[in-house]
């Protein structure tokens, strides 16, 4: 159900990241983004790592639920591939609002450790 | 050789034996021993696991140590001491031991405890790591000394990590060699005919000297040999018998003097070639990894990139190029080797992993997917002195790689002629071209400084603590000071490397080598060591799992008042086998068993956690942490930073995410 929302809210060109993520289904996919170990090379805000990821990150603005649902479960690269056995279309569906309710970082000019 | 040892020896041995004698018979016999003995005759009596040791074993281990007999004559030991200053060598990091104690006592009080001077450690490993650490500060190594046996097994992982890293270290290991003569129990268990056998495969030399003068010719020669590049570790097995022998006549001994070999410099065919190929490329690519010796090194680089305004992909086995200039490239690797029509490759240590791709995903039967990031058309270029080693047991040397121009040579020796070659080869028609492509490598710059700027701000108010938060809240700390990174930083993303402005040599001082765990704060401790001569400021990112394998190197540091800021990257757990164990369940369809953790089971750190501050300061040290808030960090490293500034060691703890 959540994940049909979710795609209804992508069709439509929603705002996805208010509409879709509800408060419940972000925070169980906080708990499940950590407990399927997604954190392990993501980090725990889906930041990423040149050392674990490949620089890439998820969020915010994680990629079309499509593309994102389709690579978790056939990944043939070195993340490996999430079947539904180990990894339920709920938990996905809630780790993806999860992701979309990450917030944008601060602009780095408003930093200043990272000014110049 | 037993002729040498025969009577200074025989006194020593005599000396020893009327102690074991004496105590044999004034000792209650030991229980256990006794019970041995009245149940003898009794086969249904219960017989111990294990015997106490006889009274005079115990006596030889547990007693009052006796000074050695001298029959007239200096201790031998006092002339090696000789040996060891004549080479300038600043400490000895060990962990002391019978086994050379005849040397210990005479680098104290004949040698005066100065160059060298005794640093107190607490581990073997910890030993070698700090004269890792040491000599790529200082460009000097260190003696080590540990027994030949067990402390050599401690220090040997250390030993494999600067033999894979390219640094010299001295390592002598204390044995007893006559068996006729030695005492029994742990000073045998502690001998051994070839101690030398257990490093031989990771050392570039070794020798087992028989007199004073074949001790005075073997350490000269191990330090020169170490010290010619490749650097690599040597090895000395050092008997017992020899340090504590009187020596009678010191005018018929001489100290070799020491004349530093240069450096191995590639064929002068085969630089004007490469040369050629350079000056004549479209997208000539150069890649650094334990190249730069020193900051001549840098220098080079420098002029060689320029003169060709190709891009630098350092991959930091040394600093070897500023990352604040226009030709420093690191972020745009695969794609500039990916459109590479000439690759020069300085020190590489694996150059078959650098221009190809090897994805772990169990495809091909498991192997993997590998796949070339490169044209087939494109020329490589190899300077390696490495080429020059011959060992073939551990496979440091990687996998095969066909090159087309392959000089056998140290490549910063090589430089200079090769940077004269290119200018000569550099046809006067492609100014424009090489013009054009440095204006287009200033663009690529400061693009990918603003990207690497942008990738730092995610999650920048995280818990745990961002990796690039942590390390920007250092540098703000330290930036206005002479500062040296003395720890890894791959650990945390290479923040630091991305982020900080890095131009001087010692701004890092590479890996580990061999990645074997347990270096990083023991090497970081050592660089600091070389840097407090200098009056640097020293930082290191020290991973917990890494701490966790030796942290009475915490302690060394307290003792000996080595300046250094250790901030914990605290991500509680083997992070990379948590996620090597994640891969394998996944892969295999299995849901991965966390048991407690948050990761699997056998990979973390916590339940409990490790509190590294109360460690640190349970060994004297100023610490602050555990540090979840970024907003905290700011006050606690000012603290640290004024205590090192002291000059003394602190610490912080920060509790991180996981990269």
């Amino acid at each position: 159900m959540r994940m049909c929302v979710i795609i209804a809210g992508l069709v439509f060109g929603l705002n996805v990241g208010q509409e879709v993520a509800s408060a419940a289904s972000a925070e169980h996919g906080k708990t499940a983004f950590i407990q399927n170990g997604c954190w392990q090379c993501h980090g725990t805000m889906g930041q990423g790592s040149i050392m674990t990821s490949g620089g890439k990150r998820l969020a915010p603005d994680p990629l079309p639920w499509e593309t994102f649902s389709a690579f978790v479960r056939s990944s043939n690269r070195a993340m490996p591939p999430f079947s539904e056995k180990i990894l339920s279309d709920n938990d996905l569906a809630d780790i993806y609002a999860y992701l979309l309710s990450i917030p944008k970082p601060p602009d780095t000019a408003s930093i200043p450790l990272l000014k110049e | 050789m037993a002729r040498l040892l025969s009577r200074t020896r025989l006194n020593r041995r005599k000396f020893m034996a009327g102690v074991a004698l004496a105590g044999a018979s004034a000792a209650p016999l030991p229980t256990d021993a006794a019970n041995a003995a009245a149940s003898a005759g009794s086969p249904d009596a219960a017989r111990p696991s294990a015997l106490r040791p006889t009274a005079a074993v115990a006596a030889a281990e547990t007693g009052t140590p006796q000074a050695s007999v001298q029959a007239g004559g200096a201790p031998s030991s006092d002339f090696m001491v000789d040996v060891i200053k004549s080479l300038d060598i600043d400490y000895v990091p060990c962990n002391p031991a019978q086994s050379f104690r005849g040397l210990h006592e005479s680098l104290i009080d004949y040698g005066g405890n100065k160059k060298p001077e005794f640093l107190t450690c607490t581990h073997e490993e910890a030993s070698v790591a700090m004269a890792h650490g040491y000599f790529k500060i200082a460009g000097k190594p260190l003696l080590v000394l540990c027994h030949g046996t067990v402390g050599l097994q401690h220090a040997a992982m250390a030993i494999y990590n600067a033999w894979c890293d390219r640094v010299p270290v001295i390592v002598m290991g204390g044995t007893d060699l006559d068996a006729s003569k030695r005492p029994p129990g742990v000073p045998t268990f502690h001998s051994a005919q070839d101690i030398n056998a257990l490093v031989r495969d990771f050392t570039k030399w070794d020798d087992q000297p028989v007199s004073l003068q074949h001790f005075a010719q073997s350490f000269v020669r191990a330090y020169k040999l170490a010290m010619t590049p490749p650097h690599e570790p040597v090895m000395i097995a050092l008997d017992c018998g020899l340090q504590e022998q009187a020596l009678h006549d010191r005018s018929k001994l001489t100290i070799p003097r020491y004349v530093p070999t240069a450096p191995p410099q590639g064929d002068m065919n085969a630089v004007r070639e490469a040369a050629r190929l350079l000056a004549a490329a479209e997208r000539p690519v150069i890649i650094a990894d334990k190249y730069a010796r020193t900051a001549d090194g840098v220098k080079f680089l420098v002029q060689l990139a320029e003169a060709l305004q190709a891009p630098v992909i350092d991959q930091k086995g040394r600093m070897n190029f500023p990352n604040t200039h226009h030709l420093f490239q690191n972020g745009r690797a695969q794609a500039l080797l990916k459109e590479a029509d000439v690759i020069l490759g300085l020190e590489l240590a694996d150059y078959w992993g650098t221009v190809n791709g090897y994805i772990d995903n169990g495809e091909n039967d498991g192997a993997g997917l590998q796949e070339s990031h490169i044209k087939p058309s494109a020329k490589l270029i190899s300077i390696s002195s490495v080429t020059l080693n011959t060992k073939s047991n551990y496979q440091d040397f990687q996998r095969f790689q066909v090159v087309d121009v392959d000089m056998a040579g140290d490549a910063q020796a090589t430089l200079p002629a090769l940077i004269e070659a290119v200018k000569q080869a550099l046809p006067t028609n492609r100014t424009g071209n090489i013009e054009a492509r440095g204006a287009a490598m200033k663009k690529a710059w400061t693009d990918a400084r603003d990207r690497t700027r942008q990738a730092a701000s995610y999650a920048w108010d995280a818990s745990p603590i961002s990796t690039a938060r942590m390390a920007m809240e250092v540098y703000a700390q330290i930036k206005d000071l002479d500062w040296s990174s003395v720890g890894g930083d791959r650990q945390l993303s290479s923040w630091p490397s991305r982020l900080w402005p890095m131009d001087k040599h010692y701004h890092h001082i590479g890996g580990p080598g061999g990645y074997g765990i347990g270096y990083n704060a023991p090497a970081a401790v050592g660089a600091a060591l070389a840097n407090r001569a200098q009056g640097r400021f020293s930082i290191n990112f020290q991973p917990d799992g890494d701490m966790m394998f030796g942290p009475g190197v915490l302690w060394t540091a307290v003792k000996h008042q080595i300046p250094l800021l250790s901030v914990m990257h605290n991500n509680r757990g083997y992070h990379q086998e948590s996620m090597h164990v994640q891969r394998m369940s996944s892969r295999r369809n299995r849901v991965a068993s966390l048991g407690k953790d948050i990761a699997p089971v056998g990979t973390r750190l916590e339940n409990p956690t490790i509190d590294y501050a109360k460690l640190a300061s349970s060994m004297g040290m100023w610490s602050a942490g555990p540090i979840t808030d970024a907003n905290e960090l700011a006050p606690a490293l000012k603290k640290a930073v004024q205590v090192v500034k002291a000059g003394e060691p602190a610490m912080v703890d920060v509790v991180t995410q996981p990269r």
